[in-house]
């Protein structure tokens, strides 16, 4: 009777723990689960206490960014075994490899209770694997930005000392150091590097 | 020989040096393979990283193997250990607070009783602790609590284990959330150096020859990939062989504390490879022989008596059947691989591939093929003797 009622009632709603301190990013991930389904979230910004919280709320699935030290942390949770506690393991299921992996390259994690049918996830997951893919794209552009700006510093810097040490101008230096380059094969930022760090260890 | 390129993930520690040396010192290169090796921000991504083939070998706690065997966390993917990467190299440090309530009782801070530190630290601790660690899955673990309730303190009941990642250990200390910790290092003298806790034991005063880090591999990767695993092992022992090699100590700091690497500062890292530890705020300094080993005593050989150690205390703890768990950690450990590899090099290698663990009350010489090889000593603090299944 139990086992009929457990089987044909009306699937509870997906109680769902987001990990993630920022708050933009947070809001972008609650939207696109939302729309993959009906389901209650909640988010967790405070990595302290984090196992604590997560026992506490008993969602039935936690989604983390695999770059989050906070992760292990979690894995307590899979050894959890008390009669209150529901196990939690990470991922779906062993069957479900495929989806694991498209997770892990994606960049997140997700620690699943154990008994949640995979047809019930699946969407979740594929929504958060379709977030973080984006993330993933914002954050290598933001470091590409970042390096770009960090080498047109050292290149201004070279440049300057080799006005400066040869007395020519601008254009010229920065001829000077494109040549070293090209002769040596290497990029132009790094010779430009190799010659401050040169230089910083002459003074 | 054919190059290839293996990518390989680790986590910041010192005893990730022999893959970060093994790539840097060209090891790898006179094996025919390259290193990309690749940081991991947790030990769970690291072995999932390992797990769903996202890096080819890992830097692994060598209990990580051996949890994955028994079905505890993880995607299920059977890992090998082919290789020990270390032997010890944990501390065990406490809070400032508890730093003061030790020596307002008289604990001299000695850093090599593990007995009298036990004692002292439960006489002051109170009715609770909670220690961190950086898995659940961990020597650090395993040996907190063999340590603790050997003197008698019951764990978990007076215990909360807690898993904080390495890098976060000094954070959560200074915060409170911890009252002890037991770490890989450089994080221990990270948490001195930034004046919130004091080393109280290195962990080879409780088991002085533990197997703390292991080289592990998918296990259907190490027979497809025999070649490749041989090569690996190869570079990564020839690498063990040059940190063993105090000369090499001040460079091997260097090269780990690049950016890309640990991206720490030299000095600090230099204490554990050197075994010099700073164990306080005032700056006392403690030497600990063998802090961390890469080499000797045959330490990157993969005994399965330790896997079955592991496995018998991690069932124990988690109320697991023990037999059981002992057989399918021995399996983990492949001592077969690491001999198959090593055949034909100048190891030298003992005859059997499981002993009796904690016998060993001083450096002994061992049986084996050339007769020069001899072991470290291996006692436990509370002079147990582990016993393992027959071979």
């Amino acid at each position: 009777m139990l086992r009929v009622q457990h089987f044909s009632g009306v699937p509870d709603i997906i109680s769902i723990i987001v990990v993630e301190a920022d708050k933009d990013r947070a809001t972008q991930i609650v939207d696109s689960l939302r729309a993959a389904g009906e389901c209650e979230i909640r988010i967790i910004a405070e990595p302290t206490a984090l196992a604590r919280q997560i026992q506490d709320m008993q969602p039935d699935v936690v989604l983390i960014d695999i770059e989050n030290p906070s992760r292990d942390t979690l894995e307590e949770l899979a050894l959890a075994s008390g009669p209150m506690e529901r196990p939690v393991a990470m991922f779906v299921d062993r069957s479900e490899a495929g989806l694991s992996t498209a997770a892990i390259e994606a960049g997140v994690s997700a620690y699943v209770v154990d008994g949640l049918r995979p047809d019930r996830l699946k969407p979740i997951l594929d929504a958060a694997i379709a977030r973080f893919r984006m993330f993933q794209r914002m954050r290598k552009e933001l470091s590409e930005t970042k390096r770009a700006l960090e080498e047109r510093k050292v290149i201004d810097r070279a440049k300057g000392m080799i006005m400066k040490a040869r007395g020519v101008g601008e254009d010229e230096a920065y001829a000077i150091l494109r040549k070293a380059a090209m002769d040596q094969g290497k990029r132009l930022a790094d010779v430009a590097q190799a010659l401050v760090t040169a230089a910083g260890l002459l003074l | 020989m054919k190059g290839a390129t293996l990518s390989v993930g680790f986590m910041p520690l010192v005893d990730a040096a022999p893959l970060i040396v093994a790539q840097d010192m060209g090891f790898a290169a006179e094996e025919g393979i390259a290193l990309e090796l690749r940081r991991a921000p947790s030990w769970s991504s690291l072995r999932d990283m390992l797990s769903f083939g996202q890096v080819d070998a890992a830097h692994m706690l060598s209990p990580v193997p051996i949890a994955a065997a028994l079905g505890l966390g993880g995607a299920g993917a059977p890992l090998s250990a082919v290789s020990v990467l270390s032997v010890n190299g944990n501390v065990i440090g406490v809070s400032r607070a508890l730093e003061q309530r030790l020596r307002d009782a008289g604990h001299g801070f000695d850093f090599a009783d593990a007995g009298a530190a036990g004692r002292a630290l439960i006489a002051v601790a109170g009715d609770r602790l909670r220690i961190g660690v950086p898995f659940p899955f961990s020597m650090h673990a395993e040996l907190v609590v063999y340590w603790l309730s050997a003197l008698g303190y019951a764990v978990p009941t007076r215990v909360d284990i807690r898993t904080m990642p390495p890098p976060l250990m000094a954070e959560a200390i200074a915060a409170g959330e911890i009252d002890a910790f037991c770490v890989g290092e450089p994080w221990g003298s990270k948490a001195v150096e930034n004046g919130v806790g004091a080393l109280l034991l290195p962990v080879s005063a409780i088991w002085a020859f533990s197997p703390e880090k292991v080289l592990a591999v998918r296990s259907d990767w190490a027979e497809t990939e025999a070649s490749l695993t041989g090569r690996l092992i190869r570079a990564v022992w020839r690498a063990g062989r040059w940190l063993a090699d105090p000369d090499s100590r001040v460079l091997a700091a260097e090269l780990l504390s690049r950016p890309e690497h640990l991206d720490l500062a030299p000095d600090i890292l230099d204490r554990a490879l050197s075994g010099r530890l700073v164990i306080s705020s005032r700056g006392e300094e403690r030497a600990v022989p063998g802090f961390v080993e890469f080499h000797k005593g045959a330490a990157g050989f993969p005994w399965r008596s330790q896997a079955e150690w592991i496995g018998r205390h991690m069932a124990t703890r988690l109320g697991r059947d023990p037999e059981a768990a002992a057989r399918a950690a021995r399996s983990v450990f492949r001592s077969d691989l690491y001999r198959a590899a090593l055949a034909g090099t100048a190891a030298d290698l003992p005859g059997a591939s499981s002993k009796v663990e904690g016998a060993l009350m001083a450096d002994s010489p061992v049986s084996s093929p050339r007769g020069s090889l001899i072991l470290g000593r291996d006692q436990f603090f509370d002079g147990r003797v582990f016993e393992p299944l027959a071979e």
